[in-house]
């Protein structure tokens, strides 16, 4: 039987990509860096003993005090274990996935939510984007951007964005018909619709998918380890190759309280207003 | 010149609208055009005027079209063709600028399951209207919390609609509304969500506002005592048609149709059926001049026990019964004043058969109805109300 050169094609694509589109690529490098380094700027040039209170107090906002206390616990463990300036590292490159995701997802959502046919379509392209095996793109990203954190993001940016596009789209198209009418009714332009009404009801939905890119995040930074991001990833696939268990537990358990913290504050985030309005039923 | 007016509107629900349009002048039933081009008629030609601070009650049951209709008057669906005059301006067709202004500034709304904003305080739902306008925060707050008093919700303006009751969340939509300070009020089933207690508690609270604001308002239910009730004039649809638009007693007594008999038929009339209605002449007077002998002869010509005395003016002066006026005449006495019993109810003629049953408790004259210089205007006898109760005071006139 005929053997459709799916891969060849593939290939193709991607060199004409490198030739032609590489000033491109090499803006996209720019930008990314320059967002990394900004965030890594902030979180390895402020010292430990202010960060931990910075996010104890955040939390304390948003949160209860359980999650103070397991915050402030868990960041002097990371501190104590010498992780602290790796762990930095990967929240700069966590914070960056997540800034981007957001920033394309969103409008992409809202987008979604009111064009059924652009939804038909970005959907499969979801699918695709999460459940594509990571080290398929992971070198195409090596091809196009240099060695480093920029296609550590590249990668995580694909498998991490599709929540927030998916749920900021189900958020809004689950803001109940009548509220929408009361509004059109009262003379909302479509605009004043979205900002007031379907955003703000859409919110805890959305703030759902903003975790679960995060969390996505903080996942894929073992892989974006592998072609030259620095922070946890790296301690952690130094541990495996090296056959250095205990240090490679370390670095597991650093990734774990960082997620968990980030997590916690995330879910009391998209809880902290609209949980009036769910008494109700 | 009518405050809306609406001049044969048309509402096919589907994707080629004007083949059911067709079909609708070829005198096609609803059903016939559904089954043979897949075209739901929402409303079917439907004209009528609401006059400045009138209540205007749409009624008919769930499907009856009631609801599509309310939702063209300010476009939220658009209709398919006719006119919908507000002050004179057809609103269909205007530009989207216009439209706007009209449902900011003219038309506000109240709707059944209340749509308040859950992440908004009462007091911030309120004034979303104004907020859409961009008045500024300090001024559409102070609205916000005048209307709020006004309703009745004074001290809940920084509360979440889920900490309120159903009453008090549709008290929270009503002063919404009114917080544009728009002309017109489009209530659609405003209360039928509601127990029943508290339903009948904001039908009267809606009127006694209404007394104060005189908004024309459009009220659209499928409850005919609720229609009854509160509206000056009822519409009732069916099937997209308006079938009758009357006053409520006339709609109980001349229905248009078996449609609207049948609605009708089990209606509290005691509520509706006013003494005008069933009151009837008396069938012998006399005047206070006239003396025992001539009320004594008139009493045995009608065959009757007692008679009510006016005066020169025709004003009501009492009655007098057979046995003191044959008692007069025995003692050869002539002036009827010592023997008039004063002690007769009356009522006016818009009061209500509910009103007049407990006025016939240990009391065996007829009731009199007077008009407000106490002249009488006809008599209500206990039969009479009986006959209204079951709708055929009609006979007795």
């Amino acid at each position: 039987m005929y053997r459709l050169p799916i891969g060849e094609y593939v290939e193709q694509i991607i060199d004409w990509l490198i030739e032609n589109l590489s000033f491109l690529f090499d803006a996209i490098n720019d930008i990314l860096l320059g967002i990394v380094e900004g965030f890594e700027f902030v979180l390895l040039g402020v010292p430990f003993y202010i960060i931990i209170p910075v996010i104890a107090l955040v939390a304390w906002k948003i949160t209860n005090k359980g999650i103070v206390i397991f915050s402030i616990l868990g960041l002097l463990l990371i501190e104590s274990l010498g992780l602290w300036e790796n762990t930095m590292l990967t929240l700069a490159l966590v914070a960056t996935a997540t800034l981007i995701s957001v920033l394309i997802g969103m409008p992409l959502g809202i987008w979604m939510s009111r064009n059924d046919k652009l939804n038909d379509i970005i959907r499969p392209v979801l699918d695709f984007m999460q459940t594509m095996p990571a080290f398929v793109y992971l070198i195409p990203a090596v091809y196009f951007f240099d060695l480093g954190p920029v296609p550590g993001v590249f990668a995580t940016v694909i498998f991490a964005m599709p929540p927030v596009v998916r749920l900021t789209s189900l958020g809004i198209r689950q803001v109940t018909k009548d509220v929408i009418e009361a509004s059109r009714a009262f003379g909302a332009t479509s605009r004043q619709l979205l900002l007031k009404v379907q955003m703000p009801l859409a919110m805890p939905t959305i703030m759902a998918g903003l975790n679960q890119t995060i969390m996505l995040s903080l996942s894929m930074v073992v892989i974006s380890a592998m072609i030259g991001a620095k922070g946890l990833g790296e301690v952690v696939l130094k541990g495996i190759t090296q056959m250095e268990i205990g240090q490679g537990f370390e670095g597991g358990l650093a990734v774990v309280v960082l997620a968990m913290i980030l997590d916690r504050i995330t879910q009391g985030l998209g809880k902290s207003k609209v949980s009036l309005s769910n008494n109700e039923k | 010149m009518s405050k809306v007016e609406v001049r044969n509107l048309y509402k096919v629900f589907g994707s080629s609208p004007h083949k059911a349009l067709d079909l609708i002048k070829k005198g096609l039933s609803k059903e016939e055009i559904l089954e043979k081009t897949g075209q739901g008629i929402g409303v079917n030609n439907a004209s009528f005027k609401v006059n400045e601070g009138e209540i205007f009650v749409v009624m008919g049951l769930s499907g009856s079209g009631k609801s599509t209709l309310v939702r063209c008057l300010n476009r939220l669906i658009e209709p398919t063709l006719g006119e919908i005059l507000i002050d004179g301006k057809n609103i269909v067709g205007c530009s989207k600028e216009e439209l706007m202004n009209v449902r900011r500034k003219k038309v506000g709304m109240v709707f059944q399951n209340f749509a308040l904003l859950p992440h908004r305080t009462v007091a911030e739902n309120v004034a979303f209207g104004l907020e859409i306008q961009n008045v500024d925060q300090e001024n559409r707050t102070k609205k916000a919390y005048e209307v709020l008093e006004l309703v009745g919700l004074k001290g809940y303006e920084e509360s979440y609609p889920s900490q309120l009751s159903g009453g008090m969340q549709q008290r929270v939509g009503l002063a919404r509304a009114l917080a544009t300070d728009p002309d017109i009020l489009l209530m659609d089933e405003a209360f039928s969500a509601l127990d029943p207690l508290i339903r009948k508690e904001m039908q009267n609270e809606l009127l006694a506002l209404q007394e104060r604001m005189h908004k024309t308002i459009i009220f659209i239910t499928h409850d005919l005592d609720e229609a009854l009730k509160i509206g000056d004039r009822i519409a009732v649809m069916k099937d997209g048609n308006i079938v009758q638009i009357d006053t409520p007693e006339d709609l109980l007594k001349n229905p248009a149709d078996d449609y609207v008999r049948d609605f009708v038929q089990d209606v509290n009339r005691t509520k509706v059926v006013t003494a005008a209605t069933i009151m009837q002449t008396p069938d012998s007077i006399v005047s206070s001049k006239d003396g025992a002998r001539v009320a004594v002869r008139k009493m045995k010509e009608a065959s009757i026990s007692s008679i009510f005395v006016l005066n020169k003016n025709r004003q009501l002066q009492g009655i007098i019964t057979i046995d003191d006026a044959t008692k007069l005449v025995r003692e050869n006495k002539d002036n009827l004043d010592e023997v008039i019993d004063k002690k007769i109810h009356t009522v006016s003629p818009d009061c209500a058969i509910e009103e007049l049953l407990p006025l016939f408790i240990n009391y065996s004259y007829p009731i009199v109805v007077t008009d407000d210089q106490n002249k009488i205007l006809g008599i209500i006898v206990k039969s009479s109300v009986l006959a209204g109760i079951l709708g055929e005071e009609g006979q007795n006139v």
